[in-house]
């Protein structure tokens, strides 16, 4: 510092420059940004998103039951009419499992093309049990595909889903490796990850996702976590509630019930 | 030294500038509003259009078949379920029509015979029921008939009646150790049949002083299996070879 104060013949001394040179970064930050809040209202004022809706004030999650699931398979064609999922048997935002536990201890899991279009039957003899189970993503509270998502392209809302941003995705593939439930795939068109959004374009205008829309039994529901009443929180307070993988500490917003044990 | 100063802080500066320059072209505007993501994603993908209207939307104009439907046992089996997405028929009725699905192949998607089917759901074998024959001659999907409760119990309880029929109890009924009240067919979860109480009624049987054939398994009730009920340890469906 023993320099600072001194006046310098025909030029500037230290504290002149920096005082100086400091405003022109700013002003020019300032004149770049002065030019957003308008775009940022279009931008509001675009999307059909109706005013009322405040995302912080929901906090969504789904029951699945699986004693109710009849394996038709209509949520997993509806869930590919609703989102535009392509149609090859191995993109899947939702598909149906059938377990088959046999005499031998085997537990056999298949899932045709996603239940689409049923099951095959099987051989009744050796058979201890046999059911189905719907999977999704389970929009972990606490989410492995957030947390190793290099650009932030995906990301939980402040209603509790756990959303893709497809333009900001760069296709690396590192969340489709870190979901433990299988969840997620890789768009053959967009090169981008994909997966279970809760229809939150649905959500958003007050309708159910359209899985539970159609399924004929009810084995799904869904609803708000926190309200006092809700087809959600009655579902959870008569049965008795478990998670895919509780040891992941993923906290899964999905919750079943009558789970069997052979279930992964 | 101070044209050394000088000279990094233009550096520095230059840096600075192309860092401020950086970040603004490079960071998405709405990217940090909310959290560590591009807040537009949100909209954009909130924005998206809905391809199935809901069942509410439905019974704004098909009033009297919504009614009918909504009465029966279909009730809960939303109408997209079997005509498809409606949104674009909501938007446009009479230029967009839906199908309906009116082929045999259809029903059995959810009525076909399948093991891993809850118990007691409607099921049939779609080989031997009336082939052919599509399902709506005979069945209204709008508002199909409450189903005939079969007589027989392995119409629900196939599991068990397999194992039975191959069992030394092969030849005893059901209701020989069930009480099962009329209003078990109806309402099955409401009203269950009894299973067996007591040792004393597996003794009618199987106790020592028993008046049954002599070659069915005896045992002294009296010192036998402690204070279980017999069934909490023999599987009476299959028991024990002895």
């Amino acid at each position: 510092m023993e320099s600072a104060g001194e006046p310098e013949a025909g030029g500037l001394d230290r504290r002149d420059f920096l005082r100086k040179s400091l405003p022109v970064p700013l002003t020019l930050l300032a004149l770049l940004r002065a030019g957003e809040p308008e775009a940022e209202k279009k931008a509001e004022g675009d999307a059909s998103k109706p005013p009322a809706y405040k995302a912080s004030e929901h906090n969504y999650a789904m029951g699945i039951d699986t004693s109710r699931c009849i394996g038709c398979g209509r949520c997993a064609e509806a869930c590919k009419a609703e989102n535009d999922v392509p149609r090859e048997p191995f993109y899947f935002r939702t598909w149906i499992e059938r377990y088959v536990v046999q005499t031998n201890g085997e537990t056999v899991v298949s899932s045709p093309n996603g239940g689409i279009a049923g099951f095959p039957p099987v051989n009744e003899t050796g058979i201890v049990r046999t059911f189905f189970v719907p999977k999704l993503c389970n929009q972990c509270a606490n989410p492995p595909c957030v947390q190793v998502c290099p650009v932030g392209a995906t990301f939980t809302t402040q209603d509790g889903v756990v959303l893709v941003d497809q333009e900001y995705c760069i296709g690396c593939r590192y969340c489709i490796q870190a979901c433990p439930y299988g969840a997620r795939f890789l768009h053959p068109v967009t090169h981008t990850a994909e997966k279970c959004t809760f229809c939150y374009h649905r959500l958003i205008k007050g309708l159910v996702p359209a899985c539970v829309e159609v399924c004929p039994t009810q084995a799904r529901i869904f609803g708000e976590l926190k309200a006092r009443s809700s087809p959600l929180t009655r579902f959870m307070r008569l049965h008795e509630i478990q998670v895919l993988k509780p040891h992941l500490n993923t906290e899964p917003r999905v919750y079943y019930a009558n789970l069997d044990g052979e279930v992964r | 030294m101070r044209q050394q100063i000088s000279r990094l802080s233009i550096v520095f500066g230059v840096l600075l500038l192309a860092l401020v320059l950086a970040r603004h072209f490079l960071i998405p505007k709405s990217f940090g509003k909310i959290g560590h993501y591009r807040a537009a994603a949100v909209d954009a993908i909130a924005a998206r259009k809905i391809k199935y209207a809901g069942h509410q939307a439905c019974a704004s104009c098909h009033e009297e078949i919504v009614k009918l439907h909504d009465d029966r046992r279909h009730r809960n089996v939303a109408c997209e379920v079997c005509h498809g997405p409606a949104a674009a028929h909501v938007e446009a009725p009479t230029e967009i029509r839906l199908p309906a699905p009116k082929q045999r192949g259809y029903c059995p998607l959810c009525h076909g015979y399948d093991p891993s089917r809850p118990t007691g759901f409607p099921q049939i074998d779609p080989v031997s029921h009336n082939p052919l024959k599509p399902c709506i001659t005979c069945h209204n999907p709008h508002a199909p008939e409450t189903p005939h409760t079969p007589e027989e119990c392995s119409a629900c309880h196939g599991e068990i009646a397999r194992t039975k029929a191959v069992s030394h109890h092969a030849l005893l009924p059901c209701t020989g150790c069930h009480e099962t009240q009329k209003q078990h067919k109806i309402t099955p979860q409401l009203s269950r049949p009894s299973k067996p109480a007591s040792r004393a009624f597996c003794g009618q049987c199987h106790g020592v002083d028993a008046s049954s054939p002599k070659e069915i398994p005896r045992v002294d009730l009296a010192t036998h299996g402690e204070r279980y009920v017999c069934w909490q340890c023999h599987y009476p469906h299959f028991p024990e070879l002895k």
